[in-house]
């Protein structure tokens, strides 16, 4: 066997906290080969990116590395001196993490940050470095490389900005790559671009990659071999399509079936202790009378009046009816979330009518529909549930505020019990109600985002990629919970997303956006059994696939 | 609620209950994990019981003269020595914190409330009322601060009043600034739109969501403010447009006692100046020890 490129063994990292001493990682150990791409699976809190900063050396101050050793190329970085570190970051092992924008200088142009680096690890001069990084930019699959040399990153887009820090990244053409979470935030169809091209380089320049992702999917897809981690141990390690195919392990198969495939339902994400005591779903569902209707809604940004400004909503119209779900999909930019702000009535409109419960609301000035009496009956529950808690108020002061403000007619007790009524719908435990957010789990944050928005009984819930921001396995949970409540409280929903396969479970129908318009829209299943635009079949064919197996299924 | 099961076992299990650590103990762990600031609470601990009790405590009355011999330097008796009408300095510098404390709180207190009222509505709501509170604040920025300050008191009359509100007027513009930035960056954010939905009116969503969430940063700005503000009134007096003489007032007793230094009678400016020093370092270190006592992520 030959020796591996990175090499670690029994590695355990500490972090001192203000409540002792906290093992982030407890002694894990793993193996890349030369050319090979090792996927670390886990999900937050996992340990999976403490592993990388370890083997990088870029803990923060309070972590430390406890026990084990790191071998890179007979190296030992566990011990490595911080002055051979800075040689070996960049020229051997370089990163790639998951903010693109945060991780280029917002005021230097791009293609000096390409050559910045070429210059300070020698592998160009001040002469050559122009050339040599408008090469790299062009290995990136930049178009116009040579003119893009001297954009700044706000000029670019989320996934080019990603292809200059890959650049950067591979410029001095390291021989192992670790990408953090290197997809997370983008498109589907960005993810597939950004991945198919680390992987094609990676195999040009021979390298090794470690892809640290909370997405089982994408890493199956692109990785060898696969970690599994949970709480900074390693739970499994196989490779991929055996570990897709034949986990081991009851939290790796838990971790699989949270994960939403093209032919999974609703209830099939959860573990199946929960599953057998979920409440059955309905076969059918009946849905009734045109709640939402909207003709021709349009919304432009800048000055009214002028005709240079584009379209960000062209002319939309659609129809909700009760008890109905309508999916809208697609990639950022194409106006969904402006759609879901107008039919909110946070935004106003540029033209066109939003009829409501018999009323036009686009008529209302957003600014006006707060104490409108249908304010109650349009909700909606946001993308990151941390970012839209009030961070000083507790969870029972956040799910009383509609309460408070639009249910004039309960008094203080009667608001109490509505709270506890709501937590329970929920699942929200009694005693965390006093809790801060910065003090609650992703998954207690979205059902308190849940519970406030249900308070007030209302008719049309706007799900904005309620599951964005987390974890599968609450993923799972949170998606479950909301088609129970759909049923429990006949809501409608519009849920937004990017995701064509979390959209489809707990949507009837599915509406595709592009450039501002609709350009498919069908029922759920015959929508994605049969796209009829190319559109779609771009954006299915951008969901990754994981390996078949040659055993069956 | 049986259908909920899945929801509530999964998190209970994640979510072990946890006593939520009382005030104090987080006052005593914000001391202890800084030594500096535990000595900061410990200063300002002395100026307050200085400033309440210190009238009661203090030897001989501050304006009594002849309570021993003139300019005697620093004794067991008179422990920052006579003055040069026989009053005990010691008695004067404690007597005087209770003055000086007061105009300095009074003055950041109404440029507080007026400065961030003002700076939170132009964040918030932008154009022209933007436009219209920015021209206001620039053009009070644009002058000299601290003479405008002497153009105030000089023009109003001299009294410790109007020393409060050439204080307040001169301090405004930093808390109309940082307000405006503060809640401007934050007037989008979810909580803020969730708010929205939730039927809150425009000023009940800036000053219920919004304001309480700006606290952090502007504890400082308080903090490092008062020291100025101290400093501002001494030396609005030491000039002479403050609080005349005899009261007793740190910046009146350096700038009587600034004859004497050159006769050598340095204990009439070092104490009283050393009081200011001590004022004006313990509110420029107390700042971040409020800033993680007034912030909910800091209490876990």
């Amino acid at each position: 066997m030959t020796i591996p490129l990175l090499d670690v063994q029994h590695l355990s990292v500490d972090f001192a906290t203000r409540n002792g001493t906290v093992r982030a990682i407890d002694d894990i150990s793993l193996v890349v080969g030369k050319g090979e791409t090792l996927g670390i699976v886990g999900e937050s809190g996992s340990g999976k990116s403490v592993t990388s900063y370890a083997v990088m050396r870029i803990l923060d101050r309070a972590g430390r590395i406890a026990g084990g050793r790191i071998t890179y190329g007979g190296m030992a970085l566990h011990k490595a001196r911080e002055r051979d570190m800075r040689d070996i970051r960049g020229r051997e092992i370089s990163m790639v993490f998951q903010n693109p924008r945060a991780a280029l200088n917002p005021i230097r142009r791009i293609g000096q940050q390409v050559a910045d680096v070429l210059v300070q690890h020698s592998q160009a001069t001040r002469g050559n470095a122009r050339e040599k990084a408008v090469e790299m930019l062009r290995a990136v699959k930049i178009r116009d490389p040579e003119q893009r040399y001297d954009a700044y990153p706000f000029e670019l887009s989320g996934g080019m900005c990603q292809r200059v820090v890959i650049a950067i990244a591979l410029a001095c053409r390291p021989r192992l790559l670790i990408a953090d979470e290197p997809t997370t935030g983008l498109d589907v169809t960005t993810q597939k671009a950004v991945m198919d091209l680390i992987v094609d380089l990676t195999r040009e320049y021979d390298m090794s990659t470690i892809l640290i992702t909370h997405d089982l999917g994408l890493a199956a897809a692109y990785c060898d071999r696969l970690v599994v981690m949970e709480k900074g141990r390693i739970v499994e390690a196989n490779g991929s399509a055996e570990l897709f195919h034949g986990a081991r392990e009851a939290y790796t198969r838990q971790l699989l079936q949270a994960t939403p495939r093209i032919d999974s339902e609703v209830r099939d994400l959860l573990p199946a202790a929960l599953r057998a005591t979920a409440m059955p779903l309905p076969e059918t569902h009946d849905v009734g009378e045109p709640l939402l209707t909207v003709k021709g809604l349009k919304k432009q940004f800048g000055k009214p009046g002028a005709d240079n400004g584009h379209l960000a909503v062209q002319d939309l119209s659609f129809t909700i009816r009760e008890g109905e779900s309508l999916g809208l999909v697609g990639e950022s930019g194409c106006g969904k979330s402006t759609t879901s702000a107008m039919v909110m009535r946070l935004l106003d409109t540029t033209g066109g009518a939003i009829e409501f419960l018999g009323e036009d609301i686009a008529a209302i000035p957003a600014a006006k529909f707060a104490a409108h009496p249908l304010r109650g009956k349009l909700q909606m529950v946001f993308q990151d549930p941390t970012d839209s808690l009030n961070p000083r108020w507790s969870a029972a002061q956040s799910i009383g505020d509609p309460l408070q403000r639009l249910a004039s007619h309960m008094n203080r007790q009667q608001r109490e019990a509505r709270i506890l009524e709501l937590a329970a719908l929920v699942g929200l435990p009694v005693n965390l109600l006093d809790r801060f957010p910065h003090q609650l789990s992703g998954g207690q944050k979205a059902r308190v985002g849940i519970a406030r928005a249900i308070a007030l009984d209302p008719r049309l819930l706007i799900l904005d990629e309620p599951t964005a921001a987390l974890d599968v396995s609450v993923q799972a949970i949170v998606l479950n919970l909301l088609e129970d409540l759909k049923h429990r409280l006949g809501m409608s929903y519009l849920f937004i997303s990017h995701d064509l396969n979390v959209v489809r479970l707990l949507c009837d129908r599915i509406m595709v956006m592009q450039n501002g318009a609709i350009v498919e829209e069908g029922n759920a299943r015959q929508l994605l059994a049969a796209p009829a635009t190319d559109y779609t079949r771009t954006l299915l064919a951008a969901i990754p696939h994981p390996p078949q197996a040659a055993a069956n299924d | 609620m049986t259908s909920m099961t899945p929801g509530s076992t999964v998190a209970s299990a994640t979510a072990p209950t946890r006593p939520r650590s009382s005030y104090w103990s987080h006052l005593k762990y914000v001391m202890s994990e800084n030594p500096v600031t535990g000595l900061a609470f410990g200063l300002f601990a002395l100026i307050i019981l200085a400033a309440l009790f210190g009238p009661y405590l203090v030897p001989h009355d501050p304006l009594a003269t002849g309570v021993g011999a003139a300019l005697q330097p620093p004794s067991l008796a008179h422990w920052f020595g006579t003055d040069h009408l026989g009053r005990d300095v010691f008695s004067r510098v404690v007597v005087a914190t209770r003055l000086d404390l007061l105009i300095s709180v009074s003055a950041v207190a109404i440029s507080f409330v007026v400065g961030s009222v003002i700076g939170s509505l132009a964040g918030y709501f932008g154009g022209w009322t933007d436009r219209i509170t920015g021209r206001l604040v620039d053009t009070i920025m644009a002058f000299p601060l601290f003479v405008l300050a002497m153009g105030i008191v000089a023009a109003a009359g001299n009294t410790v009043e109007n020393i409060v509100y050439a204080t307040a007027i001169i301090n405004l513009p930093f808390y109309a600034r940082m307000a405006r930035a503060e809640v401007s960056i934050r007037r989008n954010v979810g909580y803020v739109q969730a708010a929205r939905l939730s039927g809150n009116s425009e000023l009940r969503v800036l000053f219920g969501h919004i304001f309480p969430n700006i606290m952090p940063p502007m504890m400082v700005q308080i903090s490092l403010n008062m020291g100025w503000a101290i400093l501002n009134a001494a030396g609005l007096s030491f000039i002479g447009l403050g609080v005349q003489p005899p009261s007793p007032e740190w910046g009146i007793m350096v700038a009587e006692g600034a004859n004497f230094i050159i006769s050598g009678e340095w204990w009439l400016v070092i104490f009283p100046g050393l009081a200011l020093m001590l004022a004006v370092f313990t509110f420029n270190l107390i700042g971040d020890g409020l800033r993680d006592l007034v912030d909910p992520q800091r209490r876990t």
